[in-house]
């Protein structure tokens, strides 16, 4: 197994690692690195458990060689909240009981605010189409939907307060 | 937009039952910092991986390790051979005559279904252990299989178990016959359907894992675990693995979803212990997806004959059921209880029924074992229930509002005992329906759909009056029916000198939300803040004594035991606080956490300053111990019966076989709500749950016994577009059986709903006589029963003209196409 030399930065840390040609982005953060928020639920890019942010995109760290990502900023669950306050998506999720096991929930969080940057307010179907590649199988997606009109609210407020980037948006 | 939650300061030291106060599982959660169990790290740690077999079933003629030995990092490969424990997962219920084939931990001559265990690798890497499995030569010798549990009981069908050539696991059977064919041979009307309940496989997010460190110096074997019920999990492997249970220490940590699948033990987490004792290294196991589809115990899987008797009003007179149920190729857990005790029993759904009979013959085949999913019995039940009772409305030319109200258990009449052994605890059915009824706005909904079949256009209308049985109990009585474990439950309240409380509970949730509901029934029992109060489940070490999570157990049998406890703290620091206080007994009234002398209310003391004094043990009463916690095992009376009525709403497009939901309400009465967002929640999720085996999902074998819908790929998983906005309602009828009049709410949903849709789907097929089609409901099959159905000759849209025309052979059809 080759095994490769590479750099990545998560949620702003920057981490030099080595890793085999085969190992999966989703592996290097978890085994290696230590973030075990991201969470694997099926390995082939269809639960969305994995999703994380590449360079401020959602991507499926399940399906993705951790050497493709030398050189990128990543970003996990655990640096969505901001000096103890959470971001808009975590309250949202809290406050709409958007959760239940909260397996899903990292991966789900980061989708729905890859959304809310390209498109800051949705309706629920373009919620719903958003999150399609996150399965959750507790919650029954009602509540998800309702978590991620609030954090569109919440952040859509903070904007028009001119204060600028919202906690934790990545 | 629903419930909204509010923050625990918010929070009425008053109404702290009943408030929708947000999660306090949530921030570990959504920051990441939960712990699930394959998060687990452990110095030295290795990594195990089964080989499974590929074949549904097969002779394994010789396994060839070598070249997986070999391997840089392998610590050791093992076989079934290597295996020195008593080697065998035991049955958790046993019923009279039950046949228990030997279940290995390993397979070692033959491979019964695609899944099962045939060698396990222990290697440094996650990923050297799966090379490793890889490089594992076996030799197979394919067998015959079967997969229907019908056919499997048939003359001349492959045989699972030598031994057991009939491949039958037991015939058990429930009401009395005699009395139910009396009611057939003198009805005015009948109603007929054949149907099958898909097996179905349940998909936690998270796979199931097994994190197992053996202690030499105290011959301690600590196993981290996916588990709904660790204590279970303690009592079952300590017989597998020969270790005595006080050595055994099991956690569950965060855990990612179970829907059942996690209650029972399987032969992966037995192995890992093993190979951990074995190899002195701490082992870690965590299931692919792959293997959660393999190997996760499925659920339902029923083949049924269903008959109804009425008179000449529609009033009914008797029910008979003929099923046949999967049991796949070993018997899991507590599998038979599923199709048996905890299936038969509720045959009577919400109706007065006098004459029931029901028969099933559990069968052996060729697939994963099957056991309890989300409902266990319960839906499979209801789904039959609900299904003839529309067809008995049809049938009868009623509106299926009205057969139901017709026939309901009248208000008067709890508690009810129905002829299939149980007896109905509290109920008010017409209410439940009325409140649904009116939330979709039935009667104008009756005529837009007449309206629509002008235009050719399909609205169906689905009705479930569903009914549950929660918290199985008491201890006693599941024994008598064959339950190798009790069924009460344990809490234990400790209040600190700080006035602090932690509270310990046997059960072990796993996305339900017991820390926020505990605390809730916890500090309005002591009138302690809520904030000021810990709960603590899922370890054995911490709480000595449990049962766990399944059958929506928690709060009516955990809860209650947390009352129960919290209760005695309470009648504890009352003698303390009287004799400080210098009063009688008698005298001290208590309210809020406040103990104050009646007329004397300036003379009080606060329950926590009473917890102060209780540990300072300076001034007690005389034979009262310093300290204050309390301990109880409480044992219910009875099951509790939540019950309701769920409507979906659909249109169904003929052309494309397409479903779409215009509505879909839910009007549950689980009695008391504890945490009203947390029930909607439950809601919401079984739902779902039910909404997928009605529409997507279904495991499939096929006739070697491989499973094709072995991925997410291949087997739908709902995804947010696939699932409808529900409207939530309720009504609230407590239960007599338990301190709280609480019910139960996690498996409503799962039970309500399958039926809500097929009924729905079928009644806006009714101009095409269709009756019945079997879940899923996928486009293709809606499509193919429009084009089979006898009206589709003359073409589906003139069928409708004609006011739907029905095939004489119809058992179930009436002329007039039915209630509408
Ligand atoms: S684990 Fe990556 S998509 Fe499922
Ligand atoms: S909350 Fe459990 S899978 Fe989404």
């Amino acid at each position: 197994m080759t095994e490769h030399d590479i750099e990545i930065a998560v949620n702003g840390t920057e981490h030099e690692l080595t890793v085999d040609s085969r190992t999966l982005l989703v592996h290097a953060l978890r085994d290696e690195l230590g973030y075990t928020g991201t969470n694997i639920g099926c390995e082939s890019s269809t639960c969305g458990a994995c999703t994380v942010h590449l360079d401020g995109d959602a991507v499926k760290s399940c399906t993705l060689l951790a050497v493709q990502a030398d050189g990128s900023e990543v970003g996990t669950v655990e640096g969505l909240a901001d000096d103890g306050s959470y971001a808009p998506i975590q309250e949202g999720f809290q406050k709409e009981h958007g959760l239940q096991c909260g397996y899903c929930t990292p991966g789900m969080m980061l989708a729905a605010n890859d959304l809310l940057e390209r498109n800051p307010d949705p309706d629920e179907e373009e919620i719903r189409e958003a999150i399609e590649g996150n399965l959750c199988r507790c919650t029954g997606y009602q509540n998800i939907v309702n978590a991620v009109e609030f954090a569109a609210d919440e952040m859509a407020e903070v904007a028009a307060d001119g204060s600028g980037e919202p906690a934790g948006s990545d | 937009m629903g419930i909204e939650t509010i923050t625990s300061d918010e929070l009425d030291v008053e109404s702290v039952l009943g408030s929708a106060v947000e999660r306090r599982e949530d921030p570990a959660l959504i920051t990441g910092e939960a712990e699930y169990t394959d998060d687990i790290q452990r110095p030295n740690m290795a990594h195990m991986a089964v080989l499974r077999s590929q074949y549904g079933h097969a002779r394994i003629d010789g396994i060839d390790t070598s070249a997986a030995e070999e391997m840089d990092g392998v610590i050791g490969v093992y076989t079934a051979d290597d295996l020195d424990v008593p080697g065998e997962i035991p049955v958790g219920w046993l019923l009279d005559s039950l046949r228990t084939p030997v279940h290995p931990l390993l397979a070692g001559d033959v491979a019964r279904y695609q899944g099962d265990g045939i060698a396990v690798v222990v290697a440094e890497e996650r990923s050297i252990a799966g090379d490793a499995r890889d490089a594992i030569e076996v030799e197979y010798e394919r067998l015959d299989a079967v997969t229907d549990p019908k056919e499997a009981v048939e003359d001349g069908a492959p045989v699972v178990h030598d031994d057991l050539e009939d491949n039958t696991a037991f015939d058990w059977e429930i009401g009395d016959a005699d009395e139910t064919d009396d009611a057939f041979a003198n009805a005015a009307h009948t109603a007929e359907v054949d149907l099958t309940n898909q097996r179905l496989i349940p998909n936690a997010m998270e796979p199931r894992a097994t994190v197992a460190e053996y202690k030499p110096g105290t011959e301690e074997l600590e196993v981290h675990l996916t588990s709904q019920n660790p204590h279970l999990h303690r009592q079952l492997m300590s017989g597998v693995l020969d270790v005595p249970e006080h050595k055994l220490h099991i956690v569950a940590p965060d855990v990612g979803g179970g829907f059942g699948s996690k209650i029972h033990h399987y032969p992966d987490e037995a192995l890992a212990c093993w190979c951990a004792m074995e190899t002195g290294r701490p082992v870690k196991w965590t299931a692919t997806r792959t293997e959660t589809y393999l190997t996760d115990a499925h659920g339902r899987d029923h083949v049924s004959h269903a008959e109804l008797a009425m008179d000449e009003e529609g009033t009914i007179t008797g029910m008979r059921v003929k099923t046949y149920a999967g049991m796949g190729a070993y018997l899991s857990t507590f599998a038979p209880a599923v199709p048996t005790y905890l299936y038969g029993t509720l045959l009577s759904g919400q109706y007065d029924i006098p004459a029931i009979h029901c028969n099933v013959v559990g069968a052996f085949t060729n697939g994963a074992p099957v056991d309890a999913y989300r409902g266990a019995g319960r839906p499979e039940a209801l789904y039959l229930v609900e299904r003839i009772i529309t067809l008995g409305a049809r049938e009868m030319g009623m509106d299926p509002a009205e057969f139901r109200r017709q026939n309901f258990v009248p208000e008067d009449d709890f508690p009810h005992q129905t002829p299939v052994a149980v007896e109905y605890d509290s109920g008010n059915y017409e209410p439940a329906l009325d409140k649904a009824l009116e939330a979709v706005g039935y009667d104008d909904l009756r005529e837009r759909q007449a309206e629509l079949r002008e235009e050719g256009r399909y609205l169906g209308i689905g009705l479930s009056s569903y009914i549950e049985a929660c918290g199985l109990a008491p201890s006693e009585l599941a024994g008598q029916l064959g339950a190798q474990a009790g069924l009460w439950e344990s809490g234990l309240v400790r209040v600190h000198p700080t006035g602090k409380v932690t509270a310990f509970c046997g059960t072990s949730g796993h996305g339900q939300g017991h820390e926020t509901t505990y605390a809730q029934i916890v500090s309005d029992e002591l009138g302690i803040p809520y904030d000021d109060i810990e709960i603590v489940e899922g370890d054995t070490d911490e709480i000595p004594q449990g049962m766990g999570t399944y059958g929506s157990r928690s709060a009516a049998v955990g809860g209650s035991a947390l009352a129960t406890s919290s209760q005695k703290v309470v009648e504890k620091a009352k003698k303390i606080a009287a004799h400080q206080l210098e009063a009688s007994e008698e005298d001290i009234e208590f309210s809020n956490g406040e103990f104050s002398v009646a007329g004397a209310p300036e003379r009080s003391m606060h329950i926590q300053d009473v917890a102060a004094q209780s540990y300072l043990a300076h001034d007690m009463p005389e034979g009262i111990e310093p300290g204050l916690e309390e301990t109880s095992f409480y044992d219910p009376d009875n099951f509790v019966f939540p019950f309701g009525t769920h409507i979906a709403v659909v249109e169904v497009d003929p052309e494309t076989g397409e479903i779409e939901f215009e509505n879909y309400v839910a009007v549950d009465d689980v009695g008391p709500q504890i945490n009203p967002k947390i029930v909607e929640g439950q809601v919401h999720g079984g739902v779902a749950q039910g909404i997928g085996q009605a529409l997507y999902e279904g495991a499939e074998y096929d006739s070697n016994g491989t499973l094709v819908t072995g991925s997410m790929q291949d087997y739908v998983v709902p995804k947010a577009e696939h699932i409808p906005r529900m409207e939530t309602d309720s009504t609230v009828t407590p239960s007599p059986h338990n301190p709280l009049g609480v019910k139960g709410v996690g498996e409503a949903g799962t039970i309500a709903a399958p039926q809500a849709v097929v009924n729905a789907v079928t009644d806006a097929l009714q101009p095409f006589g269709i009756d019945h089609i079997d879940m899923p409901l996928t486009n293709e099959r809606v499509w193919r029963a429009v084009n089979d159905a006898p009206s589709a000759e003359d073409g589906g849209s003139e069928a409708v003209a004609d006011g739907g025309e029905r095939a004489e052979d119809e058992p179930s059809g009436s002329d007039e196409g039915g209630e509408n």
